[in-house]
């Protein structure tokens, strides 16, 4: 048995400290594109763990959570911008304040939007949010509405500044405060998930009519998930209008959904990191692709084509680790604890990692069942 | 604002119907797919743009007339769908939707790089046996390339009518979809006529893209903007109904045009119409106007 | 148990040192010392910009194939004072959430001196902060709103470059009111800043008379099917004798054809952008019917390559002779590929004026105030690009031309002088 201190093991704590360090060295250490960008992953990461828990965790498969984004980031410009033109109010007190504003209506439109999805399952719940995906940027463009949601022209906000007594860049600021959201939304996700609304949410996944069968509502779970990652989604929204300084109705359109359920699949869906990993990919695969093709063979330059990479990445993926990395990481942890379990003559449950991605049954370790 | 003449209105439910015959073209290739396997192929699209570009490069590469390249780029797309079901499609076969659409997914990403990769993203224009001249009748016109389009979504709509209702193969690729063990037991290979269903939803769709790239000029994105109102044709008209994808085509091309024209930024309801058509339906009529509530395998 | 607590001792020892250095490490590089060197050598000038390379947009990266294919010509020629000029191109998928990245990528990470010809409304919309608050020249912005040249007091970092939509509009304002002045007009637009320009132009070129003489408006959206039916028939509707289609290139064939089907209007207007020789003649052959357009105008401020009358003028065969060499796959008839080498052309030009004294501000005052170009070789004869400290729109004139079909096609006949849009 490892030592344990506050009831945590100390590999745990090890790997909490480096984080904790990683978290904390990156912008200290690397140049303002980089801190950027991270601040860009923990923005995505956010709008990740909305659709783990929706389509990982509730099994409701979305392919419209830009949708959300589009309200929680209008939410922030717009209060923002309408404060100032109409009422001459001019404070960046202004942009924290409208990110619980924005988690509130992007959850309200989601819990809204789940009525409907309730009757609607698989493809067509599919269907259905990727034509909401693809509603939302005309409904911004609306030439009569010009007068509130500024059309297609956008809506400029005022870039971020850290207090004056911090001697930090905008860029160090800004990845700060999307870190410390989105840390505590990983708290609370992490929670939801082992309450018994998160057991809910697996049960209505495994199998509706067993669900049903033991109580649980479904009506109920499945709206509130829609709710709940809706609501993520606008933070996330809201914190990309925030670090862009800008949107416009292009900014939320029918890819950036999509590309969430590719980062969310990559990561790993149904397990608390994957967002973790779906964010640093979401942010970064398109980065190194273009760096491939900065790369050139004689005269040949190589092309930069993020889709071609991400459509090879997810096939990859989906034959040889539907479950993402995590699943791959998870059935790692499992097969070394097995090891030395088995070293140490005891005997372990190796739980089969399915995640919501049907692993393949290619060489799985055997699971024995512990004493 | 001036007067909605009667002649006014019928151009655009005429004009409506035009678009709508692009709409159904494509959706035919998606109720196809949804026949054989209770999916939706996001990507359908993109594998139509592809061969589209494949029967583009033949045209203008190999300087091969279209009376050729036609049935030719058929061919290939048919035995390109094949590939592709044996290859991405079979290992999942039977695995849930969310895998189903993720692969679908990756095939979207994949088949629209590839595209861009190998033939570039300037507009260009394609050729076609149908010229844009007008015709009229009684004050209502459309173009002959319009009437092609119609045309030949009908014939092909003629033509799977027969296929399925007909021939043997027809027959069993529609009991292995219905009733895939008591099908197996009878011989009937259900992995195969999985593959042949895609195959000829492909071939559907080159001949969509061909037939309508000729109005939107070709690049890698041309059938995107088109993807949810065939979808949304298809589910109005029954998803597994080929008819009722023509039906639904026609009809979501006229109500969106009505919606356009006369509605207050009608223009920008199209999408959010689209979608209404999609949930609406789906709630209240799940099978769409012609399909029946058969019995799902479960 | 005691050997894991002796372990977790010096781990803890260990990040305490590695979290100090890192503290003292924590300042990061602002620019205000070193800045008018950024990115300049005694033998380099790296400049770059944000493209579309990928994505819906991307038939607008010809521009940047175009303008490297000058900048690539005069290096080999040398340079400009003997510093050779790379040019750092990078995608942003004309996503304006992708762009501020991407801009600090080229500024901090690729150390640009400069931006010169990113690319689109939007984005550049989302960076235009960033480049004026770290003080980096954001360079002949390759967009027509006017936002840049109106901005300019707010946004001084910041300079367009091609004639604006709202320019372009006043000078078909300028046409109707001369040689149509009882036109009824009809006007199909993209709904977004790009078509409300023009629209915005042809207004107030107008003046008093715009409200009785604009009689019916139709927009569509960009990622829109190509189908234009819908609003042309609205607009045959309402009456109009006179088109006017602001809209992109594939939306514009869809326009045309439509326009021919019932209502044949008696005059039509083509925004620049969509108005490319091949887009009309693919039009005209399928329509079957080469005289459809003639007569129909459009404006024009480069030299085209493709029309047979310009085949001998000698920039036309200097910027064919630097494509094919330098182009990198970008098609000479390509309008994209003649505006990137326009835009590079006046690019090399302000850097060489500059001479040694290549700091930031010097060639930002150049371009903002002292810009009078003359000799640009892709530019129509005539046409200068000025600049003042007045006036920030380098380029303000353009031509009429009106279409002229025959046996080989069909091509454009310059109509007139150049016209200033001012």
């Amino acid at each position: 048995m490892s030592s344990r201190f506050l009831g945590i093991s100390a590999y745990v704590w090890i790997a909490i400290v480096v984080g904790v360090v990683v978290l904390i060295g990156i912008p200290l250490s690397t140049d303002k594109f980089t801190t950027f960008e991270f601040a860009n992953v923990a923005v995505y990461v956010i709008a990740l763990m909305g659709l783990n828990l929706l389509t990982g965790y509730s099994g409701q498969i979305s392919l419209g959570n830009g949708a959300f984004m589009a309200i929680g980031g209008y939410t922030t410009a717009l209060t923002a911008y309408h404060l100032k033109h109409s009422f001459g109010i001019d404070s960046p007190a202004i942009l924290y304040a409208s990110i619980p504003l924005a988690a509130l209506l992007a959850g309200l439109f989601g819990f809204l939007f789940g009525f409907p999805a309730l009757r609607l399952s698989g493809i067509y719940l599919a269907l259905a949010t990727f034509a909401l995906a693809l509603s939302i940027p005309p409904i911004i463009d609306i030439d009569k509405l010009e007068f509130i949601l500024q059309g297609h022209s956008g809506v400029n906000l005022h870039p971020l500044h850290p207090p004056d007594f911090l001697a930090l860049s905008d860029e160090q600021w800004l990845y700060f405060v999307n870190c410390a959201i989105a840390g505590l939304m990983f708290v609370l996700a992490w929670n939801l998930v082992r309450s018994t609304t998160g057991r809910a949410f697996m049960a209505v996944r495994d199998s509706e009519t067993a669900a049903v069968a033991s109580g649980v509502s479904l009506s109920y779970y499945k709206t509130l998930a829609f709710g709940i990652s809706a609501a993520y989604s606008g933070i996330a929204g809201s914190l990309l209008a925030i670090s862009v300084a800008y949107v416009n109705p292009d900014v939320f359109g029918l890819q950036l959904s999509l590309a969430l359920l590719v980062a969310a699949v990559i990561g790993g869906l149904g397990f608390e990191f994957g967002p973790l990993i779906g964010g640093l990919f979401f942010v970064w695969l398109p980065y190194w692709s273009e760096q491939v093709s900065k790369l050139h063979v004689g005269t040949f330059q190589l092309p930069s084509k993020p889709d071609v990479f991400y459509g090879v990445l997810l096939v990859v993926i989906i034959f040889f680790a539907p479950s993402g990395f995590m699943g791959v990481i998870m059935r790692g942890i499992g097969v070394y604890r097995a090891r030395r379990a088995a070293a140490r003559g005891e005997k372990i449950v190796i739980a089969p990692t399915a995640g919501v991605l049907e692993e393949e049954s290619i060489g799985e370790e055997p699971s024995e069942i512990s004493n | 604002m001036y007067l909605v003449t009667l002649t006014d209105f019928l151009q655009q439910v005429v004009s409506g119907i035009a678009s709508g015959g692009v709409y159904a073209s494509l959706a035919l290739a998606l109720v196809l797919i949804y026949r054989a396997m209770d999916v939706a192929n996001f990507a359908q699209g993109e594998m139509a743009m592809f061969s589209t570009f494949i029967s583009y490069t033949l045209i203008t590469s190999f300087n091969l007339p279209f009376y050729v390249v036609f049935p030719v780029t058929i061919a290939i797309a048919f035995a390109g769908g094949v590939v592709i079901e044996r290859i991405m499609i079979r290992p999942f076969e039977g695995k849930s939707v969310i895998t189903l659409v993720v692969v679908t997914l990756a095939l979207f990403y994949l088949t629209n790089g590839m595209a861009g990769l190998i033939f570039g993203y300037i507009l260009k224009s394609f050729p076609s046996p149908f010229s844009s001249a007008p015709i009229s009748f009684g004050g209502i016109f459309v173009t002959v390339q319009d009437v092609g389009v119609l045309g030949v979504c009908l014939v092909i709509l003629g033509l799977v009518y027969v296929f399925f209702r007909f021939t043997k193969v027809g027959l069993a690729m529609r009991a292995a979809a219905l009733y895939p063990e008591s099908s197996r037991l009878v011989g009937v290979r259900v992995s195969w006529m999985l593959a042949l269903g895609w195959g000829l939803a492909s071939a559907v769709g080159a001949t969509a893209g061909m037939m309508i790239a000729p109005i939107t000029f070709l690049d890698p994105y041309f059938m995107q903007p088109i993807l949810l109102f065939a979808f949304a044709a298809a589910v109005l008209g029954g998803i597994e109904s080929p008819l009722g994808a023509v039906i639904g085509g026609l009809t979501v091309g006229v109500l969106l045009a009505l919606v356009g024209s006369y509605l207050p930024a009608g223009q920008n309801l199209r999408l959010p119409f689209a979608l209404v058509i999609i949930v609406a339906v789906l709630l209240f009529r799940p099978a769409g106007f012609l399909g029946q509530a058969t019995v799902r395998r479960v | 148990m005691q050997g894991n607590w002796r372990g977790l001792r010096k781990a803890a020892v260990a990040v305490t040192a590695m979290l100090t250095t890192l503290a003292c490490g924590a300042q990061q590089a602002n620019n205000s010392t070193t800045a008018s060197d950024v990115g300049i050598t005694k033998d380099t000038i790296t400049i770059g910009a944000t493209y579309p390379l990928s994505g819906t947009a991307s038939a607008y990266a010809s521009v940047a194939k175009g303008m490297n294919a000058y900048f690539q010509y005069i290096n080999d020629k040398g340079g400009i004072n003997g510093r050779k000029v790379t040019y750092i191109v990078v995608d942003d998928v004309y996503n304006a959430a992708n762009t501020p990245a991407k801009a600090r990528e080229l500024v901090e990470q690729d150390k640009i001196f400069a931006a010169v010809g990113n690319l689109g409304t939007g984005p550049n919309l989302a960076v235009r902060q960033y480049y004026n608050d770290n003080s980096v020249p954001d360079l002949f912005v390759f967009t027509g709103s006017d936002h840049w040249g109106n901005d300019f007091g707010q946004y001084p970092w910041t300079l367009g470059w091609q004639p604006d939509y709202e320019a372009e509009g006043k000078i078909y304002a300028k046409d109707i009111l001369a040689n149509n002045p009882g036109a009824k007009v009809a006007i199909l637009f993209q709904n977004d800043d790009y078509g409300k320009d023009y629209v915005n132009g042809i207004t107030k070129g107008l003046g008093d008379k715009a409200t009785s003489m604009i009689v019916k408006t139709a927009t569509y959206n960009a990622g829109d099917p190509v189908d234009m039916s819908s609003q042309v028939n609205q607009l045959k509707a309402s009456g109009a004798d006179t088109f006017y289609i602001v809209t992109t290139p594939a939306y514009t064939a869809s326009a045309l054809v439509n326009s021919q089907s019932s209502w044949k209007p008696a005059h039509i207007y083509l925004n620049s952008v969509g108005a490319s020789t091949l887009t009309v003649q693919t039009v005209l052959k399928r329509l079957g019917n080469s005289s459809a357009f003639d007569g129909m105008q459009t404006t024009t401020y480069l030299k085209d390559p493709n029309d047979p009358a310009q085949a001998n003028d000698p920039g036309v065969l200097k910027y064919k002779d630097i494509i094919t060499k330098y182009g990198n796959g970008c098609e000479f008839i390509n309008p994209f590929c003649v505006a990137g080498v326009a835009c590079a052309f006046t690019t090399v030009d302000v850097l060489t004026k500059a001479g040694n004294n290549l700091s930031r501000k010097n060639v930002m005052d150049i371009a903002a105030n002292q810009l009078n170009e003359t000799n640009n070789f892709m530019l129509l004869n005539g046409i200068v690009v000025k600049t003042t400290k007045t006036d920030h729109f380098p380029i303000r004139q353009e031509r009429l031309e009106k279409w002229q079909g025959d046996a080989s096609g069909g091509r454009y006949v310059p109509i007139g002088d150049i016209i200033s849009g001012r």
